[in-house]
């Protein structure tokens, strides 16, 4: 390492080492790419006896596949809606007035995914059991919402925290009201936190699988269908489909909302 | 008529604060701890061994039963677990994070940022099933150890009665394989923020002092960044202590908890025990938090 | 149109506490329609407290605040006719500068051309004529002042309130917009009330200001009556250098022992055994200091009764190998009787 240079050069030990981790977290996802194309019904034989591109059409035609699709995305559409109601609520709060627990309530919306998910599940498996709620379509969104609000919380508190200086009471000076200032100002600020936010929000409730095995009974969503698979694998070259499917469908989200933040904290800088 | 009810709140903050505050505080409050609550109750109940209905009486004698040899022997396997994996998980994710924090240009550092957050967020379910076809007696690692030859270190590997089973894909080394590589990212991201505040002034002051690279990295970079490893670690621990998929998906018989809470609940139908079983990782994690602060970890979160 | 007579703000025993800290501490004022009124005062001393209170995004503990005779204490902001240039600008990102400046009109629903009409109006008195597409964010930050400043004055406020704009501008540019600001007052006639820590400010635009200090108000006064005769020690302090006469000196001099000030640039610096004219005093003492500034040299005096004076001398015709011979000398120090003033008289 030279004193003098102001960014030093990584020695190639770690840079390969560091290549090798970035490799280790991505390849294992490829793979099923591959997969999807395997002849082969009954084993993960490698390398693949031929190819074929059969078992996307016949995915497609799977009736328990689009019905469990189709509730996952209905539960995680309306968690992510809970989510952002309750999230901005609470961030709105904590942010605009300093009162006595405030960090209680951080501590209280970041506890489901700081505590191991199993003790959540568990949790509301007991209640519902306790209380002989029955379970629906409801249970398994009331779970997820738990553990979605604090993604909405602190994607829409750390931007409300960014927000530059008195934007809302200068607003309210120049004659805007509390509902106008929140349109007008509070709202277009907000925007971007609260796209990034919601997919997260959806992404996380859309593959959430431990949770739901306990507030599901016996509906299946699709995180519960590949989890069947997993333990009784019936159809493999199917569940590559799935699989390959699901890793799309959430990429997308995932991604632009990094890309979100990141730029947002990237014009925060310039302009100032 | 907007503007008289924007008055109206102006002149109640208070009233606001609750407006703001109740809807979420109520559900998480009813919801969340209201179900905590609940399983905490239901961890002194137990359960009629004749008729297998729960027995609403106070009681301590599910949690005696956690003491028993084969609940002791779960605890401990899914500890040493979480405490390997966790180890592990800050070897491999150290020099990434390194690498992030303080050689990366700007426009790099995004990418290899998305690029670690990417797996954080994607399907959990789907990355333990990409390794279940990579594990696979028949599978790719399998034929790329035959490939160098080493198939017999592998079978001398599954051969151990603690470690091994029939294949990778039915034994702890692979299910150690698959949590280490599912929890990674969540160690890589703290501990690169930890080294990321240390100023790039600090290293050239060791270096100018004389310090060699090793030096240097022994006594200034690895003390700054230890409280993002203890950040990184809760999550591996915490997560891998909880989790059930992955035994259920690669395990043999021997149970973890996660495993063991499932088919209390499940098949056994046995909630006060799974109730009583859940308390564990939840003390565990409660002292784990409690030394993590202390040594400054929540900092770096 | 408003009474002339009533006062454009008028603080009733208005007061603000923070739990147990006093911010504003039982504040009465009154500042007049269409003057320029400054609040001066160290940080933490009460003054953006109040300012805040006047814009309505803070309420008095107790106490009244009058606008126009009308009172405001409870209103929110905008049901204030009054309008604010934040220190940070608080201009939104979000929109370009024609929209900003046209935010009240919107809320106001003027007609699109109306606003348009006025928003360029705006931005010719403000000398930003063709930056109405811009982003906010593009602009330096003296701009993004008369942005501000365009934003707050297209309302037509009653009362213009500025929360130390100045502030974040360099020395030169800072110098420029306070020459403008105070064109820009007289032209509209709108009552400005301008909140710094910066006593130059304050003495060079106002035509009242008000000394604060640990919440209270020191003393209210043109900025020659704040200079000449500080009401307080603190006032003497706070706005420019003071020298303080107290105990035996002030004996001597004026027969009383009262607290008496009097400016460093007043005092004349003379050879011991000068003549001593009868409408002036003098005293002797040694320099102790001298601090050479270029257009001026600093002395500092210890004078024989054991009192340290502040002497400033402008370099008319001395060089600093000059002054600075002048180091441990006695020296004898003289001003004008008129020029001593009690403070707190």
């Amino acid at each position: 390492m030279h004193s003098n240079s102001s960014s030093p050069k990584a020695s190639w030990a770690l840079k390969a080492a560091a290549l090798g981790t970035l490799l280790f977290l991505h390849v294992p996802m490829w793979i099923i790419f591959l997969y999807t194309f395997t002849p082969d019904e009954r084993t993960f034989t490698f390398p693949l006896p031929g190819f074929t591109t059969k078992w996307f059409g016949i995915a497609f035609q799977r009736e328990d596949l689009w019905r469990a699709l189709s509730l996952s995305f209905k539960v995680a559409a309306i968690a992510t809606l809970a989510a952002l109601v309750l999230g901005t609520l609470a961030a709105a709060a904590v942010y605009r007035s300093k009162f006595f627990g405030r960090e209680a309530i951080s501590f209280l919306l970041v506890l489901p995914i700081a505590l191991p998910g199993i003790v959540t599940g568990i949790a509301l498996r007991t209640a519902i059991g306790g209380l002989d709620i029955p379970f629906s379509f409801w249970t398994i969104v009331i779970g997820h919402a738990t553990f979605c609000v604090v993604v909405v919380y602190n994607n829409v508190l750390a931007r409300f925290r960014r927000m530059h200086g008195s934007q809302i009471e200068a607003s309210m000076d120049l004659g805007a009201n509390s509902f106008q200032t929140f349109r007008y100002v509070v709202l277009p600020n907000l925007a971007t936190a609260l796209l990034a936010g919601g997919m997260l929000a959806f992404a996380l409730s859309f593959d959430e699988v431990i949770v739901t095995t306990f507030t599901a009974g016996q509906q299946s969503t699709l995180p519960i269908w590949i989890f069947s698979q997993l333990s009784r694998p019936r159809d493999r070259p199917v569940t590559n489909v799935v699989a390959t499917f699901v890793i799309l469908l959430t990429f997308l989200p995932i991604f632009f909302a990094q890309k979100l933040s990141a730029q947002s904290s990237d014009t925060e800088g310039e302009s100032k | 008529m907007l503007t008289r009810i924007s008055t109206f709140f102006h002149q109640h903050p208070r009233l606001v604060l609750f407006l703001l505050l109740g809807p979420p505080m109520i559900y998480m409050t009813v919801v969340y701890l209201g179900s905590l609550f609940m399983l905490l109750v239901n961890s002194f109940y137990s359960i009629d061994d004749f008729t297998g209905m729960v027995i609403r009486e106070f009681t301590l004698k599910t949690y005696a039963q956690l003491f028993t040899p084969a609940n002791r022997e779960i605890f401990v396997r899914t500890a040493s677990m979480a405490a390997a994996v966790t180890f592990v998980d800050a070897l491999i994710a150290f020099p990434l994070a390194y690498y992030i924090a303080k050689f990366a240009s700007p426009r790099l550092k995004t990418w290899l940022l998305i690029a670690v957050t990417i797996p954080l967020w994607s399907s959990y379910l789907v990355r333990v099933y990409a390794w279940k076809l990579i594990l696979a007696k028949e599978g790719i690692l399998s034929w790329f150890i035959n490939l160098l030859h080493l198939d017999g270190v592998l079978e001398w590997l599954l051969s151990f009665e603690a470690i091994g089973g029939s294949s990778l894909a039915l034994s702890p080394i692979g299910m150690f394989i698959v949590f280490v590589y599912i929890w990674l990212p969540y160690m890589i991201l703290p501990i690169q923020t930890s080294l990321e505040r240390v100023p790039g002034s600090l290293l050239e002051a060791s270096s100018d002092l004389g310090a060699k690279p090793f030096q240097t990295f022994r006594n200034v970079i690895l003390p700054l960044a230890f409280p993002g490893v203890v950040a990184g670690s809760i999550f591996t621990f915490s997560l891998t202590l909880g989790d059930f998929i992955v035994p259920l998906v690669l395990g043999n018989s021997k149970f973890f908890i996660g495993q063991a809470v499932y088919s209390y609940q499940g098949t056994a139908g046995n909630i006060p025990l799974a109730a009583a079983m859940t308390m564990g990782p939840v003390l565990i994690m409660i002292i784990y938090l409690l030394v993590a602060r202390r040594l400054g970890a929540f900092d770096a979160l | 149109m408003t009474n002339p007579s009533t006062p454009a703000i008028r603080f009733d025993q208005v007061s603000r506490y923070f739990g147990e800290v006093k911010a504003v501490d039982h504040v009465d004022l009154e500042i007049r329609d269409g003057e320029f009124f400054s609040m001066l005062g160290p940080s933490g001393s009460g003054k953006t407290t109040c300012l805040r209170m006047i814009a309505g995004f803070d309420k008095p503990t107790s106490g009244h605040i009058h606008l126009y005779g009308q009172d405001v204490s409870n209103l929110p902001p905008y049901e204030r006719d009054v309008n604010t240039v934040f220190q940070d600008y608080a201009l939104f990102p979000h929109m370009n500068v024609g929209d900003n400046i046209a935010y009240g009109l919107m809320i106001r629903k003027v007609p699109k051309s109306e606003r348009t009409k006025r928003v360029n109006e705006m931005l010719e008195l403000v000398k930003l004529s063709g930056y109405a597409g811009r982003k906010p964010s593009q602009l330096s930050g003296g701009q993004r002042q008369r942005v501000a400043l365009a934003r707050a004055l297209i309302n037509h406020p009653k009362v213009l309130l500025l929360d130390e704009p100045l502030g974040a501008l360099d020395l030169k540019l800072r110098q420029q917009m306070q020459v403008e600001l105070k064109s820009i007052q007289k032209r509209v006639g709108i009552t400005f009330i301008f909140v710094t820590h910066d006593q130059e400010e304050a003495l060079t635009m106002s035509d009242r200001i008000a000394v604060f200090n640990e919440g209270k108000i020191e003393q209210v006064g043109t900025p020659a009556e704040i200079y000449e005769r500080p009401a307080s020690t603190f006032v003497a302090g706070f706005v420019g250098t003071s020298n303080l006469i107290v105990g035996e000196l002030a004996k001597r001099i004026t027969g009383s022992d009262q607290t008496f000030s009097v400016r460093p640039e007043k005092i004349h610096l003379r050879a011991v055994g000068d003549k001593i004219d009868g409408n002036m005093i003098s005293v002797d003492g040694v320099v102790r200091d001298v601090v050479y500034l270029g257009l001026y040299t600093r002395y500092l005096v210890q004078i024989d009764e054991g009192n340290d004076l502040v002497v400033i001398e402008q370099n008319l015709k001395t060089t600093s190998m000059d002054v600075l011979s002048v180091r441990g000398q006695k020296v004898r120090l003289q001003w004008h009787k008129d020029h001593i003033s009690r403070v707190g008289g």
